[in-house]
Formats: structure tokens, sequence, C-alpha cells
């Protein structure tokens, strides 16, 4: 009788995930539909039209901004996908000791702390930097974005690697391979689904991040998010609708790709 | 054939935890393992056989003792470095290579040009049959076919030692004897030394050219299936392989190799026996069901007989089992082979006598 202890079966089920769903949903589905208003208002339906998807394109600070957001996340992902990796072997393929849920705790710190205290432990602290120098490129945002995507990164990996049997790299070290060897030929190629899963996760939090890098980031260097907030405090045209949809829209891709080359992976 | 030693097992020990939580998993075993033996590790779960084959793996390592293979203590070192190969118990093939790929791997570490691996897999398929199955992935072929290539994949490397870690337990039953005789069969062919860890005895018995029975992390009897079988060195071992009946004694005269003693109902019988028995001591005297028959209690008798009544008959198709009461109070099982024309057969109460050459018994410490 497990059908008693079904969920569906309860009353207001439906009612209640549908009110979830709209909450959810709606506003989005709103935001997306006035990104084709022909008018400038987002209210007022006033007949379809790619025109400020047209304006958006041709902004070049909307351009520019684009870039450095996808420069950043690539790098930043990149970076803490490698040491998310590396922490991730150290803390499962070993023995438990003592003080090894600590190094949890550390890694995973940035999922801890307020992001506004370290946004603004990192202004300080690179306003120092910056100072000693005289650099003020890219590198303090790929550095700040790079700290705070590791656990992002960290917690697929580790998960991948917890669910992967130990006896296959006995085997293989049964086998002659060296512990390097172990890595590349038995421990990479199974891992790579969790290290993909990572690697996009980690992409997608530094594409969208505000906070830390309104405060790290120099003169110039707008990412899409802080340009966008930026242009929120001046007029507001469906334009940033049109930026909105089009990010929705990478951010579905880089989902669906990883669902379907994990799927064909397990 | 000189018998060369392989494995040297010098006073090993493996303590697992610290302090006052310190458990000796394996506890100054000492063996030496024959070249082209099949040798067997026997016990029940936590006995330390895995332990110990861990420890010739190189898996694990050694707290105290050596382990040495040609003439080198290998103790400390690697797995990776050791010229030994092992079946694991749930195969660890790897998933994403094929079935080629997996024979090959260990080869490929070692450094071996493509031509000598693609050849010596292409003979590992062959010898383990397997050859039209070579590019498949190991998630799309059977268990029993895993199994081979599991083996292929170890023997490759041509190993100076194979270990095999309760590779059949996952085999249904008809799939675990046909892999017995072939497992038998690959060692002929190989030379290989094969140690083998199970807790099937009837496995062991099978196959083994020697076994090894273990509890709590030490060897208690090192010999051939028949020594075990026959001979069992202490009442642990002969309760552990096969089955067999105890019937409680006290030591009158003990011996060389053999004692005299009481039993429970008066019989009086000189058998032989295992170490560690004085006079007065009270001791276990074991016999086989097999080796007892049943009598009529009218019968003329004159080999040593202990009355009682048949309590229970379990028929099993080879065989029938006699469950006999003794009249000590005692419970005596006799195996009797069923054959086409069974005359008076026994029957539940009837009163019955239960015989044995004294050859059949052996006198155990309790």
């Amino acid at each position: 009788m497990a059908r008693r202890f079904d969920i569906r079966r309860q009353t207001g089920f439906t009612t209640i995930a549908m009110i979830v769903f709209f909450a959810l949903y709606l506003p989005i589905a709103v935001l997306v539909v006035f990104a084709f208003n022909a008018g400038d208002s987002l209210s007022v339906w006033e007949g379809f039209s790619l025109h400020w998807f047209e304006r958006a394109m041709e902004n070049g600070a909307v351009i520019d901004a684009s870039l450095r957001s996808l420069q950043i996340a690539g790098v930043a992902a990149v970076v803490a996908t490698i040491a998310a990796t590396m922490a991730a072997l150290a803390t499962t393929r070993t023995e438990p000791y003592p003080g090894l849920t600590f190094k949890y705790a550390f890694i995973n710190q940035p999922l801890m702390i307020p992001e506004i205290v370290t946004a603004v432990a990192l202004l300080i602290f690179f306003s120092r930097i910056k100072i000693w120098t005289g650099y003020d490129g890219l590198a303090y945002l790929i550095v700040a974005h790079t700290a705070f995507c590791v656990p992002f990164a960290y917690l697929p990996i580790r998960a991948r690697l917890e669910s992967m049997d130990l006896t296959l790299e006995r085997a293989a070290a049964d086998l002659y391979a060296t512990p390097w060897n172990t890595f590349r030929y038995v421990t990479l190629p199974l891992l790579w689904p969790g290290i993909l899963a990572g690697f996009m996760l980690a992409f997608v939090i530094s594409l969208d991040d505000v906070v830390i890098t309104n405060f790290v980031k120099s003169g110039g260097q707008d990412t899409l998010p802080t340009y966008m907030l930026g242009q929120m405090r001046r007029a507001i045209t469906p334009e940033m609708n049109a930026i909105s949809a089009v990010f929705l829209l990478i951010s579905i891709a880089i989902v669906t790709v990883f669902f379907f080359v994990n799927r064909k992976r397990a | 054939m000189p018998e060369r030693n392989s494995v040297e097992i010098k006073s090993v020990s493996k303590v697992f935890g610290f302090g006052e939580y310190a458990v000796a998993a394996v506890d100054h075993v000492s063996v030496s393992i024959r070249e082209n033996e099949f040798f067997t590790l026997l016990g029940p779960s936590g006995c330390g056989k895995t332990t110990l084959l861990r420890l010739i793996a190189g898996f694990e390592f050694p707290s105290r003792g050596e382990i040495v293979l040609a003439g080198e203590n290998i103790a400390a070192m690697p797995p990776y470095k050791r010229p030994i190969n092992t079946v694991f118990q749930n195969y660890a093939l790897f998933p994403h290579m094929t079935v080629a790929e997996n024979i090959g791997f260990g080869l490929q570490m070692l450094g071996r040009p493509k031509a000598e691996i693609s050849a010596r897999v292409s003979e590992m398929l062959k010898l383990v049959r397997m050859e039209h199955l070579a590019g498949r992935r190991t998630s799309q072929i059977s268990g029993g076919q895993q199994q081979r290539v599991a083996l292929a994949r170890a023997l490759a490397p041509q190993p100076k030692v194979l270990l095999l870690d309760e590779p059949l337990s996952a085999l249904d039953y008809k799939l675990r004897k046909e892999m017995q005789i072939e497992l038998k069969r690959l060692q002929a062919e190989t030379g290989i030394t094969f140690i083998f860890v199970t807790h099937d005895q009837e496995e062991a018995l099978t196959m083994s050219d020697r076994i090894a029975v273990m509890s709590s992390g030490k060897i208690l009897q090192i010999g051939s299936p028949h020594d075990i079988y026959d001979t069992p060195a202490d009442r642990f071992v002969a309760d552990f392989i096969g089955e067999t009946n105890f019937l409680a004694a006290k030591v009158i005269a003990p011996g060389e190799g053999n004692a005299t003693v009481e039993l429970a109902s008066g019989l009086t019988l000189n058998a032989s026996a295992g170490p560690g028995l004085s006079a007065g001591d009270a001791a276990t005297v074991v016999v086989r069901p097999e080796h007892a028959s049943l009598s009529r209690p009218d019968a003329a008798i004159v080999l040593p007989a202990l009355s009682g009544a048949v309590s229970n008959v379990v028929y099993f198709g080879t065989d029938t089992h006699y469950h006999v009461h003794l009249d000590g109070g005692e419970t005596f099982i006799v195996r009797s082979q069923n054959r086409v024309m069974r005359h008076d057969p026994f029957e539940t109460g009837d009163p019955v006598k239960v015989v044995f050459e004294p050859g059949a018994a052996r006198v155990l410490r309790t």
C-alpha cells in the first residue's frame, strides 16, 4: 500500500505546487515576454519586435561587459575546478583522520561566510596590493571569483569520488600503474562527469556574481551583472529584458549540455 | 619437482587502531607458500585471511614481520612494484574500457610494446575462451564472463603470484562449479602460484594443494585437504571443515600422536590425537558422520559402539542422515549413502548401535 504515502495524494498538493511554480516562473516568463515588446514599456504590450535584442547587440558597453564576464568566468572556473579536484582527491583518497571535517569546512568556507563580508575584506586587501604593485587589471576579479567558486566545484567532484569504487584504483595499482598513471588512466576518466559538473556550476556562479564583483572591480571593469545593475539605476528599458533573456538561454544551454553529457557517461 | 618457496611470510602482524582499541587482524603469522602451488587461506569472515592477502598484494603494510618474494623482502614495497596480481571479489574491472583494454592494462603500464600487448591479450582471451567479446564494454557481459576477464587481466602480465580474493562468491552454484575446474586448469596451464582466499570449505577442499585454516588472525593448521579433513589439529578446524560429531571424553593415557580416552558412555578407545593433551584432561573425540554406521542392537560387534535411538531421519538424495540420540544424552549424526537396493532401513525410534573404526576417531583438546 505504498500509494497511501504518495505525496501527490495529499490534499492541496496540486494547488500548492502550482502556486510555487507560478511564483518561480511567472516573473521570469513576464521578463522574457517583454524582451520582445515593440514599445519601451515593461508593462504595456505594444506588439512583437526583436528591436531590443538588436539594441543590446549594438550596445558596445553590453558586448564589453559580456566578454569580460565570460573571460573572468572561464579562467576562474578552470582554476577553481583544478583546485577543487585536487582538494577532493586529498580529502577522499585518505583514511579519515582527526581534523578532516575541519578541512571540509575550511574548503567550503565561502558558502558559510556572508558574501558581503568577503567582498569588503577583498576590497581592503586588494586596494593595498593595488597601491604596492600599481597593477589594477582583471587579475583581482579572477582571483576573487576563483576563491568563491572552489566550493561549488568541490561539492559535485567530491560526491562523484565518494561514489566511485576504491577497488578500481587498487586494481590499477595492482596492475603496475604508478599513482600518477592510476589517476590518469582510471580516476580521471571516471571522474570526468563530476569535474564537468563542478566546472559548469563554478562557471555559472561566477557569471552571476554581483556583490563581490562590485566591490573588487576597478573603474571600467563592469561585468554583465554589474553593468545591468548600473543601468537599472537609470532608465529601465526592455533592453535589460533582452539581455536577461539571452543570459537565461545561455544558462539553460549549459545545464542541458551538461545533462546530456552526464547521462551518456553514466 | 623441487619444492621451492614462492612467498614466505615471516611472523607477520597487522594491527589496526591504537592503544586499547588496537586489533591484530593478522597475528604473528608465518607460512611458506611453494612455487606452482594452489594455496588456500580458509576461514570464517573476520579471521584475517583477506587482510593477509592485502598484505601480500601491498594494499596494506604489515605492522611487523617480513614478506619475502624471490629472496627479497617486499613488505614495504608499493603494490605497483610487486610482480603479484589480484583477482578481486567484485572483479574491479575498469568500466570505461573494453574487455581487451582491461586485459592489456597491466602490460600497458609496464610499458611493453603495442605488438606484444595485443599478442598477449589475444592469447589471454583464448585462454579464458572470450575471443568473441574482446571489444565489449565490461558492463555488457555477464557475471561469469566478467570473472574470466578479471582472471585474464591478472594473468596477462605473467605475475609470480596470483591472489584470488573470494572470486567465486558472486557466482551462482553451477557457474561456481565450472569456474572451480577452470581455475585449476588455468593454474596448471600457467604454472603460476595461486593464493586463494575463501570461506567456503568445500571450495577449499576441492581446489587446493594445501590449505591454511585461519581464525582470529592466526593460522591454526596448514596441510593438504586430506590432512585438514582427516586429522584436524584442533576443535575449531574439525568444526569448520565439514560436518563432525563431538563426543566428550577424558584422557587416560596420552601417547605420541595418539591417546587413550574414556568416553562418557564408559567406552575406552585409543585413537590418533592432536597436540596438548595430558592425562586426566577433558578432551573431545571427533568422528565424521560418514565414517560411522548403524547396526541393530543385537548384532555382534567387535568395533567400538555407542548405543542410542534414532531421533530423526533426513533424506538428502545422495545420502541419508540419521540423528541418533545416544544413551548418554549426546546427539550423533551418521551419514549413510543411499543405494538402489536398500533393505531393512532404520526408522525414527529404532534402538541402534553407532559403530566406527578406532581409526575414524580423533582426540582433540576441548
